[in-house]
């Protein structure tokens, strides 16, 4: 696939970010059916169809230039959201390598790794950048290496140490963000981490999915979907920033329920990182307005059943009480009630 | 489960010491080993007559050589032939396949001072989380404790890494570790890693439980060899297969010869990986992990195949 960024795009003020017709196609609908519930829906990643978001290590798309402007907009306005403690150097280095590895394979028209030894160097066309180093050596980088590479990489990181049978996030990367904060979080537990979420700390999805991942293994790595919403097509909703973007929930009315409110989804994976035993934790976000979604009837009919029966708990916790009726309203035109058979696919 | 597997071919074969051979191995494909952690190992499947035999093994050489991976093994007095047929039948030039690195006694990169301690070929992985701390820096000290002088086989690549912090102690000349006083008065943040014989790691460990270090800084590792026992029969109630375990055969190993994928990482009753629910038993669960609480163990529902067996008539597993 041959990827025509859209440089210009913005996420924030003028809000002028949107999908071509075949970012639409490839957007990773997270619904199989009409209900949904928390469950440990982790499932080996490794590739998918050509042009689908599952194909490569780490998904990159056409707002990779954009996306990696908002970043440096937010890391220019709060540097605290990229933040990693001293015991992580070598996870740092071991993200490093497994980034720059494997969007260089992935993507070899637009990224360039060459090795001579421990002298390496790094060509990243579409940012106009080109940067030899020594591995291992911080000093011949212009920042610390996970900021350096995850500068230049869609998607949240969070490295994981792995010690006591736990697993705490140690480091993170953190700008888009379905409003939770870093600088809160960092150094925390797996359980604590995850302690705001409703339900399903009951379910005892967490006490599995920490077991399952305790015994992730090198070169196996495992991924999963999760989903909010996101009203304006906004990547920093910090709960630093909220009095920027809290109260953009409070103007959804039917007429701009269609380009205003967005399905935010993160296609979730996670790698075993060879140095440092620890875990990356990637959160590749894609943003969908509603409009853009009822291009694809069966989505629009998908979205307006599982919205319409989505328990409360989750709903207070993912943000969306306060125009979930407006958007159910305006999604209901497009849903004829006929039974759609179980699946993901647009059509 | 299938595992990631990498196609070797045993390089060099050196005898360290009686009953002590160190084997290097290369890729059959030339690519590069991947980096691995200090403490992993890997797990080689050894062509025993007409079955595979899968025996963990640490990985004790340096990570950022990636053409050579170093394993050293010692002969079990008790083998069932895995590391018999590494001293007697394996030669240079034979292809085996082996696992991605797994490490289930990682250094904690938090702690202020690492305690290594190994006794006789529990040296391996204790060589490499030295060799890693090394390398980072860290405040650490090992004690190596071995049969007689000739058995130090790791001596002098542990002085090389850090002259001056290695003590050395050798029961052919009466010399023992006292861990009473070697873990007494250590500062917080202190972790103490151990590999050796069972009876070793027990009385470190309730030496320093007993003057209060928390389990979380207490770290071991022991691979269990199945020791095998009284044949017994199994009804798989998923798949339907029932079958005899013969004495000289672990479950998992007569599960996976009945062509059943069941999951599984370490062999040695210690990851927790290949955890089979059990339906009934008639007779006695012979627990042999190092997984299982007393309370999973009490419950009678489950059973690690990889070290355990039944003492009776027949085992149903929901598999």
């Amino acid at each position: 696939m041959t990827l025509a960024f859209k440089p210009d795009e913005t996420f924030r003020d003028d809000y002028t970010y949107r999908n071509s017709p075949a970012a639409i196609r490839r957007f990773p609908f997270p619904f199989h059916q009409d209900q949904y519930m928390y469950s440990v829906n982790m499932e080996p990643h490794a590739g998918g169809p050509a042009g689908s978001v599952y194909e490569h290590a780490f998904d990159i798309d056409e707002h990779y230039i954009a996306e990696m402007r908002d970043r440096a907009i937010t890391l220019e306005r709060d540097p605290g959201r990229c933040v990693s403690l001293p015991h992580m150097m070598d996870a740092e280095w071991d993200t490093l390598e497994l980034l720059m590895e494997s969007m260089a394979r992935d993507y070899p028209d637009l990224f360039v790794l060459k090795k001579d030894g421990e002298r390496w160097r790094w060509v990243n066309k579409p940012l106009g950048i080109d940067q030899s180093f020594t591995f291992g050596d911080a000093a011949t980088l212009p920042c610390p290496p996970f900021e350096y590479i995850t500068r230049q990489t869609q998607g949240d990181f969070v490295i994981m140490d792995q010690r006591n049978n736990d697993l705490f996030a140690d480091a993170g990367m953190i700008t888009s963000q379905a409003d939770w904060s870093l600088a809160f979080d960092v150094g925390m537990s797996f359980m604590e981490w995850h302690g705001p979420v409703p339900l399903a700390h009951e379910l005892g999805v967490f006490e599995r999915a920490l077991k399952y991942l305790l015994m992730l293994q090198q070169g196996r790595p495992v991924r999963r979907l999760n989903w909010t919403m996101t009203i304006n097509p906004r990547l920093d909703t910090a709960p630093e920033t909220y009095p920027e973007w809290g109260q953009d929930r409070a103007s959804v009315t039917p007429e701009n329920v269609g380009p205003k409110v967005h399905l935010r989804v993160e296609l979730q994976t996670l790698f075993r990182l060879p140095r440092s035993n620890g875990m990356l934790f990637s959160i590749r976000g894609y943003l969908a307005s509603m409009e853009e979604l009822a291009t694809y009837p069966r989505w629009a009919k998908r979205l307006n059943r599982v919205l319409g029966s989505l328990p409360n708990e989750l709903a207070e916790y993912k943000g969306l009480v306060r125009y979930r009726q407006t958007t159910l309203d305006w999604l209901a035109r497009h849903d004829d009630g006929a039974p759609l058979a179980v699946g993901t696919q647009p059509e | 489960m299938s595992h990631a597997s990498l196609n070797v071919e045993i390089g060099r074969i050196r005898d360290l010491a009686p009953g002590i051979r160190e084997f290097s191995l290369r890729r059959n494909d030339g690519a590069d080993f991947p980096v691995f952690s200090g403490g992993s190992h890997t797990v080689l499947s050894l062509p025993l007559g007409d079955r595979l035999h899968r025996n963990p093994y640490s990985l004790l050489g340096d990570p950022s050589v990636r053409d050579t991976w170093r394993i050293a093994v010692r002969l079990q007095e008790t083998s069932r032939g895995g590391s018999r047929w590494l001293h007697e039948a394996a030669r240079e030039g034979m292809r085996l396949d082996i696992s991605a690195p797994v490490n289930l006694f990682a250094l904690n990169r938090t702690g202020r001072r690492h305690i290594l301690v190994a006794g006789g070929i529990g040296i391996t992985p204790i060589l490499s989380q030295a060799r890693e701390l090394a390398r980072l820096g860290a405040d650490f000290e090992v004690h190596y404790a071995y049969r007689a002088p000739e058995f130090g086989v790791f001596a002098d690549e542990l002085e090389a890494l850090a002259p001056g912090r290695i003590h050395h102690y050798v029961q052919s000349r009466r010399e023992q570790i006292e861990f009473g006083s070697l873990l007494a008065g250590r500062p917080l943040g202190s972790h103490f890693y151990i590999c050796g014989p069972a009876g070793m790691v027990a009385a470190s460990l309730n030496a320093g439980k007993s003057l209060g270090w928390p389990d979380s800084h207490l770290h071991s590792e022991q691979f269990l060899a199945p020791s095998g026992g009284e044949p017994f029969d199994v009804k798989l109630a998923l798949s339907g297969h029932t079958f005899s375990v013969p004495s000289d055969l672990s479950l998992l190993e007569a599960i996976e010869q009945q062509g059943v994928d069941a999951p599984y990482l370490c062999r040695g009753g210690a990851c927790g990986q290949c955890e089979l629910e059990v339906l009934g038993a008639e007779g006695e669960l012979i627990h042999h992990d190092l997984y299982l609480s007393a309370d999973e163990r009490a419950s009678g529902t489950k059973i690690m195949p990889c070290v355990s067996r039944l003492k009776g008539g027949c085992l149903t597993l929901n598999l």
